[in-house]
């Protein structure tokens, strides 16, 4: 059955119709058209669809839909303002947090939740806040180095 | 006219950290992967997929399928009768099974619908009957006397025997001091790059065109490979890559669903979206296979080798992709790294009904260094050497020519030792670490692209265009397939550094056979080496256009004129125009330009001529040395890497954040190998059991070490700048240095990788058990 879904989908509100049993992750990639949150494996095990749901991190895979009703969603496409990139965006760009790119919006989405409770991890916070979150290309090293150098900066 | 000019020096560009080009799209979501790409009006493709590994196919039926509303098209092993593969005497797999089905989840029909739920419930309505044949899940099982072969040519399933011996090996064993000998058994394992698979084909009836979005790491092998098995002309196909998560050697050759794709695609006579799951892609694997290595090792009392003695037995999987080449690779590759005198190799590909392996980072050098690095080890400790001294007896001084004709121009090897030791505090820690830790070495190697590509054509290896207009922009047009390495970042960097310009003047656009020259493709680590030669060429090229325009404009001969990035100068004086001055001078005369630039392997770097030749030369060999520090748990087996320092030889870094970020992959994927990651198949059925990221684990961020990269630089005298490759180098030494590491911290050396907790525990236990019953033993 489908129902009408009403949320603040990056700071917008929205209505869609959408099937009960439908996945945040399709959601967000088909009906929204936001495909910055990337699917990673068949449910749960990297981290690469992380968005954050009221300001805590959430696999989109494993969210329902209709469970965001009334709630705020913010994906990697939201975060900078006018475009430009955020502090942890910069980072990741600046310090090669980034290879490949495809864990990249889902590190980014975790580190972004860990920052903003925490606004100067340690590095053993940093590591597990990321946990969740596989990466195949930086053997992690740059990661954390790029989330030590946003930390601390304006977001 | 022409003004005075205070001209300040070109830009410098190579040498010089840069973020990558295309990284601002990927920390903004805005990249567009394969899955990503506007695709509401395609049909999904779905592939129907073997239950069973090993067996004949009676029946299909898809009468049931093809009635179904919303299904467009139904394909099977009768659409496609041309087999493909990589090397041409190795073409033996069809994109959908015909006959015959070799391993579990072989893709069997396909089917392109109008959603995924009709797709899926088509699938369920095509009726295959099989008739079951003997899984063979082992090398051992596939090779038994009476065993049933998987491919009618050959009986005995296997794809390939190797033999080759290089000196006196008999004489070499005879003038040692100390002879071991010892097996090995390494689990296979997968790349498990994060992007699943997936492609996006559209055909276009009207003009029987095909057009492909894949997740390739070499879009021309997929292009050749479509346009064979759809008998189509290749000018009619069009193959691009967008941007791809990972590759690691998955994508270098050209995969089923690819195939699949294009079939359904002309068969609907529409657009189709095929898109694997995360199980579908570790089924697609191609990567490092399961391994048993015998190897005998001559010493002498300095740490000198004087004879090696070689046997390898690799499970390929159903299907020959790469495995020739994998197993050429495993002997090949031996030499090189040391001084090799005598060298006997025989190696054995084996078919089983496990899912076709191939090229994996390290590709085929990997396991047989681990077990070669190992013999040093213990060889040395026997011989009271340390683990440096002996390695430091066996160094090469370049230029030297292998045994079996390979070419070593430059050799930073001793350096990068010199480094780890000093950096790891080697020599002042070691025998100090407290009860539980432990430190090991390794050193590995590398090709910087293979002399002698797979489709050898004469052609010259590498092609680069750059492409410059009256905005005096230049667009890099290469076919090399950036796939997260950084390859687009480099080439702009390197014809930026030729014409000492800011990178902000250039844009790359890369693998999309309409735009840009045939490129063989990103693996065995030559881009930086090949298209990177092929870029500096470029550059040179559209700099001599720009001096020539210069001269015209300023009455001088070129040859008096100096390109100092932004300005054009009259050499000596100040009498100068600037940059776009001499564009608009260079397309007055020319219009918009485009130059090439080319790149070919010099004969004498292409290797020897006996079979089998043709796998190991490479124009630049590249080199590491890794120290790895571990603390060990003897009550639960285990095991923490503490450290890693590495040091590692890419000639001259071009890009000396990609060369860090390269080396901590690697490093860190041999860590993944050593110490938990393997596939593993049911022995009766051939069925995956870790086709997942929760059974295939690889390490998370918890328990990565710190990795502390050190780049030499040998100045390779044939690289573009001096520079070799930077990201399979430093995998290797990372299993041997570990499994040293965990025997000094513990006395045990397993000869099995992974090194599980388990596997350690269990050898803790047995130890102790043998300690008590010596101890009782002693006490009666």
């Amino acid at each position: 059955m489908k129902r009408i879904l009403s949320l603040l989908l990056n700071g917008r509100r929205r209505e869609d119709a959408v099937a009960d049993d439908m996945l945040l992750i399709d959601y967000l990639r088909e009906l929204t058209g936001l495909t910055g949150t990337k699917r990673g494996c068949d449910g749960g095990e990297c981290g690469a669809c992380t968005v954050l749901l009221d300001g805590e991190p959430v696999l989109a895979c494993l969210t329902l839909a209709v469970r965001c009703e009334a709630r705020r969603v913010e994906t990697i496409e939201s975060l900078g303002e006018s475009g430009r990139m955020n502090r942890l965006q910069q980072a990741f760009h600046e310090k090669l947090g980034t290879q490949c790119g495809y864990c990249t919006q889902g590190m980014i989405m975790a580190g972004e939740a860990l920052l903003r409770r925490n606004p100067n991890p340690s590095e053993t916070e940093i590591r597990e806040a990321l946990s969740g979150n596989l990466c195949r290309c930086t053997g992690y090293v740059k990661i954390i180095e790029s989330v030590q150098a946003a930390a601390g900066k304006a977001p | 006219m022409t003004k005075p000019v205070h001209a300040v020096g070109p830009v410098r560009t190579a040498g010089r950290p840069q973020p990558l080009i295309d990284g601002v799209e990927k920390v903004t979501g805005r990249a567009l992967y394969t899955a990503d790409l506007p695709s509401a009006h395609a049909l999904t493709g779905e592939i129907l997929r073997s239950p069973v590994a090993h067996g004949e196919i009676i029946r299909i039926d898809t009468a049931r399928a093809r009635a179904l509303p919303g299904v467009r098209a139904v394909i099977t092993g009768a659409d496609c009768d041309v087999a493909y593969g990589v090397l041409p005497i190795a073409h033996n797999e069809f994109p959908l099974a015909r006959g015959k089905v070799r391993y579990w989840g072989e893709a069997v029909a396909a089917v392109a619908a109008d959603d995924a739920r009709i797709a899926r419930e088509a699938l369920e309505l095509i009726e295959v009957e099989y008739r079951s044949l003997p899984v063979y899940t082992t090398a051992a099982a596939a090779r038994a006397e009476g065993a049933v072969p998987l491919h009618a040519d050959k009986p005995d399933n296997i794809e390939r025997e190797v033999s080759h011996v290089f000196g006196d090996v008999d004489g070499g064993f005879a003038a040692a001091d100390l002879v071991r000998e010892r097996n090995f058994h390494y689990a296979e394992v997968a790349h498990a790059q994060m992007e699943p698979d997936c492609t996006l084909a559209e055909y276009d009836p009207e003009r029987g065109r095909l057009t492909l979005h894949s997740v390739t790491q070499v879009p021309f092998y997929v292009h050749l490979t479509v346009a064979q098995c759809l008998k189509m002309d290749p000018a009619a196909v069009r193959v691009v890559k967008p941007f791809v998560g990972g590759g690691f050697g998955h994508r270098t050759e050209t995969l089923p669903f690819e195939v699949i794709a294009a079939l359904l695609a002309r068969a609907a006579g529409a657009t189709v979206k095929v898109e694997l799951s995360r199980e579908q892609t570790f089924v697609v694997h191609r990567a490092r296979p399961e391994t048993d290595i015998r190897l005998k090792v001559g010493m002498k009392r300095s740490g000198e080798i004087t004879a090696v003695d070689a046997e390898v037995v690799q499970r390929g999987g159903a299907y020959a992709g790469y495995g020739i080449v994998t197993i050429l690779y495993a002997g090949a590759l031996i030499h090189a790294l040391y001084r090799t005198t005598a060298v006997k190799y025989r190696g054995f590909r084996v078919y089983a009904n496990t899912p076709p392996c191939g090229p994996m980072r390290g590709h085929g050098s990997v396991d047989m260094r681990h077990a070669f690095e190992t013999m040093i080890d213990t060889m040395a400790g026997e011989l009271g050497l340390d683990s440096f001294a002996a390695r430091r007896a066996n160094l090469i001084t370049p230029p030297y020519r292998t045994i079996n004709d390979l070419q070593v121009n430059s050799y930073g090897l001793p350096e990068c030792l010199d480094w780890v030791e000093q950096a790891s505090g080697w020599k002042r820690r070691k025998d100090k670490l407290p009860p539980g830790h432990g430190m090991g070495v390794a050193c590995s190697h590398y090709v910087s692209g293979a002399a002698k590509p797979v489709h050898w054509t004469g052609e010259p290896h590498a092609t680069v265009n750059l492409r410059l207009d009256f905005d005096g922009s230049i667009t890099l047009l290469t076919g090399a397939a950036d796939i997260g390495q950084g390859s687009s970042t480099l080439l702009a960097q390197v014809a930026a550094e030729a014409l000492g310009i800011g990178l902000e003047r250039f844009r790359v656009i890369a693998a999309d056979s309409a735009l840009t020259p045939k490129d063989n493709g990103s693996y065995s680590s030559r881009v930086s080496f090949m298209v990177g030669n092929a870029a500096l060429a470029a550059g040179k090229e559209l700099r001599s256009h720009l001096r020539n325009a210069a001269a015209r404009r300023l009455e001088v001969n070129a040859g008096d004129i100096e390109c100092l990035g932004e300005t054009y100068r009259v050499a000596g004086s100040d009498r100068g125009i600037s940059y776009r001055e001499a564009v608009r001078e260079a397309l007055a005369q020319d219009g918009p330009i485009t130059v090439k630039g080319t790149y070919t392997v010099p004969e004498e770097l292409q290797g020897g001529k006996f079979r089998g030749a043709g796998v190991g030369p490479s124009p630049g060999f590249s080199y590491a040395a890794q120290v790895v520090e571990v603390a060990v748990d003897e009550d639960t087996g285990e095991m923490r890497v503490e450290n890693v320092w590495v040091a590692h030889d890419c000639g001259f870094a071009i890009n000396p954040l990609a060369v860090e970020g390269q080396v901590h992959g690697a490093v860190w994927m041999g860590m993944g190998q050593a110490t938990g990651e393997q596939t593993q198949f049911f022995q009766e059925n051939g069925l995956p059991v870790r086709a997942n990221f929760l059974d295939y684990r690889v390490p998370t961020i918890v328990e990565s070490p710190p990795i502390h990269v050190k780049i030499v630089e040998s100045h390779d005298p044939n690289g573009p700048f001096g520079a070799k490759e930077a990201s399979e180098a430093a995998l290797a030494g990372f299993l041997p240095a570990f499994t040293s590491a965990v025997a000094d911290a513990t006395g045990i050396r397993v000869a099995e990788l992974p090194l599980t907790s388990d596997l350690l525990l269990e050898a803790i236990h047995a130890r102790r058990r043998s300690e008590r019953l010596k101890r009782s033993r002693g006490g009666k």
